[in-house]
């Protein structure tokens, strides 16, 4: 259910102009700049995702009167300020090198290979400034200058492939790919494998879910919903060790 | 004592030997080498355009974090890195218009003049330790082994950053005479390896490789101590190519100077990292009874 501009507007304490590709709009004030470019009459077809911050299709650039620093947000997350300068960046192009799963072995010379414009890095730090997430890029492409795959991948982390970092890079990096390889090889290659993952996906093989699933494929919608609606939640504040008591309605 | 240390890329992967010897010695001798909790790529080499200050960022920024972990000191082992470290010290300390533009540049980071001593690990072992210390230490002297130290370029030159007198260098004959070695000296221990040019001039890049290894050659050299992870790809790894290529050039294995020092201090084998050597260089220890036999 999307709120309508009218209810925005009875909501809203004041309206501020902002200027999307240069063109001046007054927004609601209360908004985040993805709302505020629709409310403007903007149509997001792509470069808007899961608009909950995590998936990364929405980055945006800004400026704002009397700052010469570049601001980065996630449209969908960062509210509008007055007299800012947006534009989206809904892609940035980085080529992504192809391998063979099968044949890459877990190690900085593949990443290297691969990617041999790492070490074009000078560690000027650009990319981690325009992080939106604040990940620290410039020291996971050190890590993988020096092969530790491990702290590539750690120090990845909350990357959501926004490629912003790729806008910035005066050595032509695309960091965002460089960081999945790193985080593929080591996460398939040398960390630890989860016993408990294995044997679920054994259970699931064996049939453990079929019955189950088999009386809700003969549901009709009024039982499913019923079924759904009494299903156990997860607590909001539960602990990492918090369980279902019964798996009814999973 | 506890000492600032700044690895470098090269000595977390194909240079792993240098490192580990490097500080399973240390240890040995009391020292716990911090690493910096933050580190990146020392920039390899010291941009000598004038007007070309981005690539002295890489060595600043590290010095900075060197600074920020409360270090007053910094060493390194890698020549490559410590050239590039001290001389960015250098141009920091001395430059001021440069000092201001690099500190804008970084405005993230904290300011930074120079406050940070770079040094190179032998220098290290000579203040800290001393070469007679040093030799009381030792447990398994390479008596009559034939060992020369390689200073290469970076040690030496230019002569604002050489670790002592670059005409007359003696650092590396005393540190083997401690460790009981036969130091000997040789024209071209001083002389370039040809560095980075074994990647696009190879041919020009191996004759300079085979004029090290020939003055080593007459002068009986048996072994090789080295600092650097490119000396040592191109005196070392690439010996064979250059003994193909040139006549009266021996087969002289080739070691990081930490490797002889761990070998003396009588370190177990999985300290030395062997492995990462030419074969015959665990070989001439294990001639030499210096280390267990297989």
């Amino acid at each position: 259910m999307s709120t309508t501009a009218t209810e925005v507007e009875s909501l809203t304490s004041q309206k501020v102009p902002i200027f999307i590709m240069g063109k001046k709009y007054v927004v609601p004030d209360s908004l985040t700049i993805m709302k505020a470019m629709e409310y403007a009459g903007f149509q997001f077809v792509r470069g808007a995702g899961c608009r909950g911050g995590i998936c990364g299709a929405c980055g945006t650039v800004y400026r704002k009167p009397g700052d010469y620093r570049i601001h980065v947000g996630l449209a969908c997350q960062t509210l509008v300020e007055p007299e800012m300068y947006l534009t989206q960046i809904p892609f940035y192009p980085a080529n992504r090198a192809r391998f063979v799963w099968a044949e890459a072995e877990p190690t900085g010379e593949t990443v290297g290979q691969l990617y041999p414009e790492l070490f074009r890095c000078v560690a000027c730090n650009a990319c981690t400034k325009v992080c939106p997430m604040d990940v620290e890029v410039m020291d996971y492409i050190a890590a993988l200058k020096r092969g530790d795959l491990a702290a590539a991948t750690e120090i990845s982390f909350n990357c959501i492939q926004c490629g912003l970092c790729a806008s910035r890079c005066m050595g032509e990096l695309p960091q965002y790919h460089i960081a999945q390889l790193a985080r593929r090889l080591h996460g398939g290659k040398l960390a630890p494998k989860t016993p408990h993952l294995e044997q679920m996906v054994k259970q699931i093989a064996d049939g453990y879910y079929q019955e189950k699933l088999q009386e809700l494929m003969k549901m009709d919608v009024e039982q499913l919903k019923k079924v759904y609606q009494a299903r156990e939640m997860e607590p909001h504040q539960a602990d990492e060790h918090w369980e279902p008591k019964s798996n009814e309605g999973l | 004592m506890t000492i600032g240390y700044y690895p470098g890329c090269t000595l977390k992967s194909k240079a792993k030997n240098l490192e580990d010897s490097a500080l399973a010695s240390l240890k040995a001798l009391g020292v716990e080498a911090v690493e910096l909790p933050r580190w990146n790529c020392c920039g390899a080499v010291f941009s000598l355009s004038d007007d070309d200050l981005i690539h002295h960022v890489a060595p600043v920024r590290d010095l900075i974090r060197a600074k920020d972990a409360g270090h007053e000191r910094l060493i390194t082992l890698c020549s490559m890195c410590y050239n590039t470290l001290a001389r960015a010290n250098l141009l920091m300390q001395q430059d001021e218009e440069k000092r201001k533009t690099l500190n804008l540049f970084m405005e993230e980071e904290s300011d930074y003049a120079g406050e940070v001593q770079v040094q190179h690990y032998l220098d290290f072992l000579r203040t800290e330790v001393g070469w007679d210390r040093l030799a009381s230490r030792v447990v398994k002297p390479l008596t009559g082994l034939r060992v020369a130290g390689y200073y290469g370029c970076t040690l030496l030159r230019p002569r604002e950053v050489a670790i002592e007198a670059p005409d007359t260098p003696t650092m590396f004959n005393d540190f083997l005479r401690a460790l009981g070695a036969e130091a000997v000296d040789f024209d071209e221990s001083t002389a370039c390896c040809s560095s980075y040019q074994i990647l696009g001039s190879e041919s020009a890049a191996l004759e300079a490789s085979a004029r090290v290894l020939r003055g080593a050659s007459v002068s009986k050299v048996e072994a090789l101590a080295t600092s650097c992870p490119v000396c040592e790809y191109n005196l070392g790894r690439r010996q064979l190519d250059v003994r193909t290529r040139f006549n009266e050039v021996n087969e002289i294995p080739t070691f990081y100077f930490t490797q002889l020092l761990a070998v003396a201090l009588g370190l177990p084998l999985s300290d030395l990292g062997l492995k990462l050597n030419e074969k015959s260089s665990e070989a001439l220890l294990r001639s030499r009874n210096l280390i267990a036999a297989a």
